[in-house]
């Protein structure tokens, strides 16, 4: 069961990968860094003893998208289990003033996304068979006053991903959103720990795989994020507004 | 987030502890563009900060952890070369290779430091009298120098800088990747006993003193692991008193129970230092001396719990409590039948000041010269809790004891030596920081070791 990561240089994929390769499973990794994701392969390989390799991959390159599950179907065998795991957080206040960062980080997050979940969908839909896991966010349960770049593209890729679910559901395939609240990432470093727990890429890593197995539609992690944000949702706009968060 | 995190960074001893701006880099290209982006600031490279003192840190400037970058890249089945990057732990590298029949050349007393830790402070283990030090299994090291560029160095080029590195608290660039022979190990299983991993035959005897700790010692070259327990509060004729263990690799390997850590919460909860004082630490090393009833008792034990005993108790260095505590380990050369140990062990327990975890061996011939700490002797490594003025004036006596005795005290395990003495311990220091200072003129790479030992910046 081949399990092939787009976006693979970041500690949450790196963990995702470590767990599916601890069960035997060929690793396909494709990341921009090809260099970096030649050296994440090897060291699957020696620490696991499966098939791992690289492959260059850029998540605004959409007309390469296909080939590359392609390429990596062809090298290690049908891709089982899909994962889309690069963001950009972007600096939400140059995205402001810069409508370049602003577009930088809309396009990675949703249309580049979108465009690699298609992909994934046209390789498994003639197999009836597969997952595709989309790494969304917490932030993207609703807008807030700082970096509601990310906030909306990530909410724009978790509606996507319910639209592609509906349809891959009569077609064999299954779609996994994951919603990560705070894990300990780049994304996270410097924040004060101790207010809110900071939850380990292992973890995550773990309940994906979980979520994978079960056929879960939508995970939280750490759950208790599902309810935290059912708080959030539940604040009028008019309140909201107001809250700079 | 940023790049940098100001973060509250201390030893493993929790003394020192200072501020210091930290990045994670999880690339390369991290790793180059934090270099670049440290804004002026002198830098250091810090790993599972488990040298006890102020080695990992550099109050006020920028230090990056290398715990992300711990890729390993290669391995060599036929001669056990493990090319891997400068985050591996020994924990990682057991972990995969210990059930393949290869074990790292040389492990310290906890499995939890990387391998660039482990070449920056020249480590030593159980087996220096056969296997020497860290850097004698490694023969090649990339290392990101003072100007930016990956500088590669083994034994026949830079080889100054190969040896500065070695034993050199990262001071002379920060380690990317190196390449460290692991050892066969002589029991290996095959692939298709899953569940079986090596294990150790140990043997305990117990000491009445130093003199017969020697004798034992001695007698016991020829197994691969030696290692004593020293009670470091027991005095006049019981001076030395402890007990030696040696091991070798079981010839029949047995299916390995995975024990897990005790948790942390448990030490944390024991945590506000209560537990230990003089009193607490004279009942234990009693208690623990004669619990070894019998003279000599042989059985089989699993690597962790050999090598690695105290990694058991997760966090076990906050037992200590809020002021932490020091370690100081020296290593004093042979000859006198051990008089010259004698004497300091004889002093630190007259003190009245009690040591805990008193760790003794025998070190082997080889040693490297430079900041590399293993040289001919017999070291001892005692813990004390920090208590302050009268401690430090203590271990201010003890440097003297050492180096007039021609030993030498270890930086790894050190927070407090003061300039003099180190020099006087390490004569080779000069010819280190001339090295160093040719790879490094504008004095990028510091640490607050190295800048109260003179290591870094004007030298006077």
């Amino acid at each position: 069961m081949t399990v092939l990561i787009l976006g693979a240089t970041s500690p949450i994929a790196r963990a995702i990968a470590r767990e599916y390769a601890m069960r035997g499973n060929p690793i396909a990794l494709a990341a921009r860094d090809v260099a970096e994701v030649a050296r994440h392969a090897s060291d699957i390989t020696i620490r696991y003893g499966v098939k791992a390799r690289g492959y260059a991959f850029d998540a605004l390159e959409y007309d390469r998208h296909r080939e590359t599950v392609a390429e990596a179907a062809r090298d290690l065998g049908p891709i089982e289990v899909g994962v889309i795991a690069f963001g950009d957080l972007g600096d939400w206040q140059r995205s402001v003033t810069d409508p370049t960062a602003a577009r930088a980080v809309l396009e990675t997050n949703f249309v580049g996304a979108a465009s690699t979940a298609e992909a994934l969908a046209q390789h498994m839909a003639p197999r009836r068979s597969g997952t595709i896991v989309g790494l969304s966010s917490v932030a993207g349960e609703r807008g807030r006053y700082s970096n509601y770049f990310y906030g909306s593209s990530k909410g724009a890729f978790s509606l996507y991903l319910q639209g592609l679910r509906a349809r891959l559901y009569h077609e064999g395939v299954h779609v996994l959103t994951v919603k990560p609240g705070l894990i300990d990432t780049p994304m996270t470093w410097g924040l004060r720990r101790g207010r809110i727990p900071i939850a380990s890429p292992e973890s995550l890593a773990r309940a994906i795989t979980r979520g994978v197995e079960r056929r879960r539609d939508v995970i939280y992690h750490p759950w208790f994020w599902k309810w935290v944000m059912g708080l959030l949702r539940a604040v009028p706009e008019s309140r909201w507004k107001r809250i700079k968060i | 987030m940023g790049r940098w995190a100001e973060q509250q960074v201390a030893g493993w001893g929790r003394y020192p502890s200072t501020t210091a701006l930290v990045a994670r880099p999880e690339t390369r290209r991290d790793i180059e563009a934090a270099f670049k982006d440290r804004e002026g600031s002198p830098v250091l490279a810090q790993g599972m900060r488990r040298s006890y003192g102020d080695a990992a840190l550099l109050k006020g400037c920028r230090v990056i952890d290398f715990t992300h970058i711990n890729r390993m890249l290669s391995f060599d089945e036929h001669e056990g070369w493990l090319r891997c990057e400068a985050g591996v732990t020994i924990a990682e590298i057991v972990d995969v290779f210990l059930e393949r029949g290869w074990f790292p050349p040389v492990v310290p007393g906890t499995k939890y430091v990387t391998v660039a830790g482990a070449l920056a402070s020249d480590i030593h283990g159980k087996n220096h009298h056969v296997a020497g030090s860290w850097s004698d299994h490694v023969r090649r090291v990339e290392l990101l120098t003072a100007n930016g560029e990956v500088v590669t160095c083994d034994r026949a080029t830079n080889s100054d800088l190969f040896w500065a590195t070695a034993g050199g608290q990262g001071l002379t660039g920060m380690i990317l990747a190196m390449d460290v022979r692991l050892g066969r190990v002589r029991s290996s299983t095959t692939a298709s006993d899953a569940d079986q991993v090596p294990m150790i035959d140990v043997e305990t005897i117990r000491v009445p003193d130093l003199a017969t700790f020697l004798q034992v010692s001695a007698a016991s070259h020829q197994r691969e692991y030696t290692v004593g327990w020293v009670d470091g509060t027991a005095r006049g004729r019981g001076t030395g008193r402890g007990v030696l263990m040696r091991g070798d690799w079981s010839a029949a390997p047995r299916r390995a129970v995975r024990r897990r850590a005790a948790r942390a919460s448990m030490a944390r909860y024991l945590g506000s230092g209560w537990l230990i004082n003089s009193a607490t630490i004279k009942s234990f090393n009693t208690f623990y001396y004669r619990r070894h009833i019998r003279r000599a008792t042989a059985r089989t034990v699993d690597a962790d719990r050999f090598f690695f005993p105290l990694d058991a108790v997760q966090g076990w260095n906050v037992l200590y409590g809020k002021r932490g505590f020091l370690q100081y380990q020296f290593v004093v050369p042979p000859g006198g039948g051990g008089d010259r140990v004698a004497a300091i062990l004889e002093a630190i327990a007259s003190s009245g000041i009690a040591a805990s975890l008193g760790v003794i061996k025998e070190f082997g011939e080889r040693a490297h010269g430079g900041l590399s700490f293993p040289a001919p002797g017999i070291t001892v490594a005692l813990d004390f809790p920090n208590t302050g003025t009268r401690l430090l004036d203590l271990l201010d006596r003890l440097d003297d004891a050492v180096a007039s005795a021609g030993g030498r005290v270890y930086l790894a395990k050190d927070a407090r030596l003061g300039r003099e003495s180190f020099r006087r311990m390490y004569p080779d220091w000069s010819r280190w920081k001339e090295v160093r200072d040719a790879a490094d003129p504008d004095q990028v790479f510091q640490s607050d070791l190295g800048r109260r030992l003179g290591l870094v910046g004007d030298a006077s």
